[in-house]
């Protein structure tokens, strides 16, 4: 079992895609199944230490679906978003908002490849300027804020480097 | 930090002159002029460059007149870095989980199969 393939790889192919593959040791039916029903999602959705307590989901083109992640002291996190594309076991198209940044949403393209029993999700977030039309958020993103993920923490690192 | 705020540190940063500048500024104030020497562009465009930084938050302009030195202010930094880093760490932690969950759910088919 190769390790690195099992770690996660974030890209930015573009000023407005943030694309993310990793590999799991599992057929891609399953995969698929963890990735859509809520008695699934509950076991691994959000970071270690969160639950999922609210996961709505109405698997269905024009779906809406509402996550809530909460950690231990209670506090909650909400996204939500609605579905709109499913190819079982392939591909999942949803839009995707964090709640605590209203308006700053993103269009998720996941598909599923499967190659010796193990299946690669690549999960492309193309970010949607469409609802930000009116705001200073719909410059940001279209000037490139999310390809700077690389060069930030370059710079960060500098930063920290030389102030300390 | 609001996402207004945060998506012009990100427009701030998205420029590799404006990176330069700040990675400048990292080691100390400087004027208009010293940070203007590395590069091959003029005064008034490097201007422009510090007014984009400094409405980001991301520098302050000195009050005197004659040498306005910048100088960095890291905060909006640390935000942008949070937000995207929360981002990996939101995935990474939840691809992890994904994991470990698919292979109990695998060995517990194999369990059944057995049985």
């Amino acid at each position: 079992m190769a390790a690195s393939s099992h770690t996660l790889t974030v890209t930015t192919p573009s000023d407005r895609e943030i694309v993310m593959t990793r590999t799991f040791d599992a057929p891609r039916e399953l995969v698929f199944e963890a990735m859509t029903k809520p008695e699934h999602m509950k076991e691994w959705w959000g970071p270690r230490g969160y639950t999922l307590p609210v996961c709505e989901i109405d698997l269905r083109p024009g779906g809406a679906y509402r996550f809530v992640s909460a950690d231990a002291e209670g506090n909650e996190y909400a996204f939500r978003g609605e579905y709109r594309e499913i190819v079982p076991p392939e591909k999942i198209v949803w839009t995707f908002e964090f709640e605590g940044m209203p308006g700053n949403v993103s269009v998720d393209t996941m598909t599923l490849t499967e190659e010796d029993g193990k299946t690669t999700i690549t999960s492309t977030s193309l970010f949607d300027d469409v609802e930000q039309r009116d705001g200073m958020l719909a410059s940001g993103m279209e000037t490139g804020a999310v390809e700077t993920y690389d060069r930030l923490a370059e710079l960060l690192e500098k930063l920290q480097t030389s102030t300390s | 930090m609001t996402a207004q705020q945060l998506d012009m540190t990100f427009s701030a940063l998205s420029d590799p002159t404006r990176r330069a500048i700040l990675a400048r500024l990292a080691t100390g104030e400087a004027t208009v002029t010293e940070l203007a020497a590395p590069f091959a562009m003029s005064l008034p465009a490097i201007s422009k460059h510090l007014k984009v930084l400094e409405r980001a938050g991301l520098i302050l302009r000195g009050r005197d007149a004659q040498r306005r030195p910048c100088r960095l202010q890291a905060a909006p930094l640390g935000d942008a870095a949070a937000w995207l880093g929360d981002y990996r760490q939101f995935w990474e932690e939840s691809f992890d989980r994904l994991d470990t969950y698919l292979q109990e759910l695998q060995e517990g088919e194999e369990e059944d199969g057995r049985k």
